[in-house]
């Protein structure tokens, strides 16, 4: 797919109610985000998960540079838990989109004794990744790293500037951050520091789901109703099979579920869902009383600044 | 030259996306008012409400603390005050909310900088009791010289003074006249209000039967935001798109943000600081043909014939008001840092995609924050404000900042260790130096 072929959404001119005028912002934001960002450092990459974000992310960068090919690089951490349709998405993707991919695996990451599993029955990778990703970033030498987290995810993540200094060691210090008046982003960093850039800082979940469905952006089929086999753990029905085993006491069973979040398998819970389409995912989102991260992420409900606590570790 | 676009409808300004940005004090409830206005708003989710619950008690406070919905630090929490800007979104059926919470101490000046500089409002709060101090006006002229479009003046905590009326005609009679005095006066609206127990913030409290105008929320979702202004386009060239081979292979087109006015096919283009001229071939926005581009699109437009553009030049469309080039600028500025802006002093610069030193050849003078005093100085510290002059290693196209902040705003940068010194507004450009 070229972009030069997608689909016009010019040709049916664009209804300025508030929800799309404001949709319009945030998309002309978030590229400009990303060419100034892109243009600024000398190596750019763009981190991608496969979850919906990062594909939004993705679809915003390849528009940025339109016609010309994506100028960096797309980095997945794999943990090694994934979803098997996500890594089928992924590669997929990529082609689709002749985009370049580089993978950081966690499971090198531990057989190089750069991190320590750790082996009980509710063992994450979650928090491993952040050693892969900054073990990455050195090889590869990137001064600049591009991100789906958006400020309405977490109340750490509120706090986060668009374009976010990270030291020599990739930590992030909330106490310290440089301002960032306007949108004049200041890049400059010295070698061995480097910045994350997040684009999507303004965006909400619906904002997501909004852009997804106006330009037909393509996700993971985890992301819409199927049915599978869980258990319900600490609230969360956690896919069975992979890294998630029974426990004695607990019974597997039948569900119909989506997932509204795509992360390590071992911690990322699905949500009971009837929605099969972008446009019953719209409504179902429009009426959610849980945030996504509460609904589906067990790391984060583990304390209270579990993100804080991560971010500063140079989590995503 | 064509009068530019008369005839382009102007969208309604209020179904456009309104900036918020809080200010005032510390401890005059700012981020207990964003939590009411969230909460009340029906903004804030079940799992989210009971963690601020849990948190609450953790914490020691008597009541859910709906400040804790926003202050999201460790540090924060455990010292009860804000220190970052928090940034949180909403919409009701009538218009989307970008929130900008900001912290109340000086110490944090610059974070209270960061948030405000891109909001439509400014909401400075006054605790009832205590009435106007310090960081309400320090706030109040830092939010007019970032050109707010309007204050709205929260006076807080009515409740704890018995809802009086004329405590509340008091400050706002206060504020009324230290903004009229500012050197860029801002239309203040005054609404009487309690954060902690909701009284007109959504809805209208039946407390304050002497006070006839509307809710905070009324207000916000009412107000008409300024339409653009057209003083003629400028896009400041962040990045030449050029594919390399294949179909697109004689794509050469300049990207970036439009301001100013509108970009139409056929359009006559003047690049500036070069002066070379050219016509618009084509228009992209997000990867598709266009016919037109207004303020605030992304875009990538081509020109009809091959002349030198590059990063940081400045496409225009002649209009109202010609950008002006130079490299001797005077600017207002907020200055961030610890060390001091002194005369001689060197800086990067960054305005509008161009980057490079600025010397400071003279400090005009030291706006005093509280009694609006210009005062003579040979430096700036931490958190003043004040004029200074510039001498700058390129050339800039800009505008006054009151004519096109867009065009005329510039951050300085400490070389030493490259955190972001000052938020600087152009006052003007010497010409031909």
């Amino acid at each position: 797919m070229t972009l030069m072929n997608l689909p016009d959404i010019h040709d049916s001119g664009i209804d300025h109610t508030h929800a799309t005028a404001h949709l319009d912002a945030l998309t002309d934001e978030a590229i400009t985000i990303i060419r100034e960002v892109a243009t600024e450092c000398e190596n750019p990459v763009l981190l991608f998960s496969g979850g919906k974000d990062s594909a939004v992310l993705l679809h915003l960068a390849v528009l940025a540079f339109a016609p010309a090919r994506l100028p960096f690089p797309v980095m997945h951490v794999d943990t090694g838990h994934n979803f098997d349709e996500v890594i089928e998405y992924r590669d997929r993707l990529v082609k689709d989109w002749n985009v370049r991919l580089v993978v950081a695996s966690v499971q090198e990451s531990i057989d190089r004794g750069r991190v320590v599993e750790d082996l009980g029955p509710r063992a994450s990778r979650n928090r491993l990744q952040s050693v892969t990703l900054l073990d990455a970033i050195a090889e590869h030498g990137f001064d600049a790293a591009f991100g789906g987290g958006r400020r309405d995810e977490d109340k750490a993540r509120a706090k986060e500037r668009i374009l976010s200094f990270r030291d020599r060691q990739g930590r992030w210090d909330p106490r310290q951050q440089r301002p960032e008046p306007w949108a004049l982003l200041n890049s400059r960093i010295r070698k061995g520091e480097h910045l994350r850039a997040f684009p999507l800082s303004n965006w909400t979940e619906l904002d997501i789901w909004r852009y997804i469905e106006r330009h037909d952006v393509p996700l993971p089929s985890i992301y819409f109703s199927h049915t599978r086999t869980v258990v319900e753990r600490d609230g969360m029905l956690l896919a069975v099979g992979g890294p998630v085993e029974l426990e004695p006491g607990e019974a597997a069973f039948e569900a119909v579920v989506r997932y509204r979040t795509v992360g390590d398998a071992s911690c990322t819970g699905a949500v009971e869902s009837e929605a099969v389409d972008v446009y019953d995912v719209l409504a179902e989102v429009a009426a959610a009383r849980i945030t996504e991260r509460g609904a589906t992420r067990a790391d984060d409900t583990f304390s209270e600044s579990a993100m804080e606590d991560r971010k500063r570790e140079g989590y995503f | 030259m064509t009068t530019p676009h008369l005839e382009t409808p102007l969208i309604s300004n209020t179904s456009t996306t309104l900036r918020i940005a809080t200010a005032g004090s510390v401890d005059d409830g700012k981020s207990t008012l964003i939590g009411r206005l969230l909460h009340d708003t029906k903004t804030v989710f079940e799992d989210q409400l009971q963690a601020v619950v849990k948190a609450s008690r953790r914490y020691g406070d008597g009541e859910t603390n709906l400040a804790l919905l926003t202050d999201g630090l460790r540090a924060e929490r455990e010292q009860g005050i804000t220190i970052d800007v928090a940034h949180r979104y909403f919409a009701t059926p009538r218009r989307s909310f970008i929130v900008a919470d900001t912290p109340g101490h000086a110490q944090y000046t610059r974070n209270m900088v960061t948030g405000a500089s891109t909001s439509d409002i400014a909401i400075v709060l006054v605790d009832a009791r205590h009435g106007v101090l310090e960081q309400t006006r320090r706030h109040a002229l830092i939010s007019s010289m970032l050109d707010v479009q309007a204050i709205v003046l929260a006076v807080n905590k009515m409740d704890l003074v018995d809802w009086n009326a004329a405590r509340f005609a008091e400050i706002a009679a206060e504020v009324d006249a230290f903004v009229g005095s500012l050197p860029a006066p801002v239309p203040v609206t005054a609404i009487p209000i309690s954060a902690l127990l909701g009284d007109n913030v959504v809805d209208r409290s039946d407390h304050t039967p002497w006070y006839e105008g509307p809710s905070l929320l009324d207000f916000l979702e009412e107000f008409e935001t300024r339409p653009h202004t057209e003083v003629g386009a400028r896009l400041h060239v962040q990045r030449v798109i050029r594919p390399q081979g294949g179909e697109h292979g004689d794509f050469r087109g300049q990207a970036g943000v439009v301001s100013g006015g509108w970009f139409r096919v056929g359009d006559p283009v003047t690049v500036l600081p070069s002066g070379r001229m050219s016509t618009v071939d084509t228009i992209h926005r997000w990867g598709s043909p266009v016919d037109e581009a207004g303020p605030g699109h992304a875009v990538v437009v081509q020109l009809a014939t091959d002349i030198d553009v590059a990063r940081g030049d400045v496409l225009t469309v002649a209009g109202a008001t010609p950008p002006v080039v130079g490299d001797d600028v005077v600017v207002d500025l907020c200055w961030m840092i610890d060390r001091p802006l002194s005369i001689g002093s060197r800086w990067w610069f960054k305005h509008g995609t161009r980057t490079g030193q600025a010397v400071v050849t003279e400090v005009q003078h030291h706006l005093h924050a509280t009694t609006l005093n210009q005062e003579r100085v040979d430096e700036l510290g931490l958190n003043d404000l004040g004029r200074v002059r510039l001498q700058l290693s390129e050339s800039i196209v800009a505008d006054a900042y009151h004519v096109l902040p867009e065009s005329g705003r510039m951050i300085l940068i400490d070389p030493a260790d490259n955190t972001t010194a000052a938020a600087a507004m152009v006052h003007l450009v010497h010409s031909g130096s």
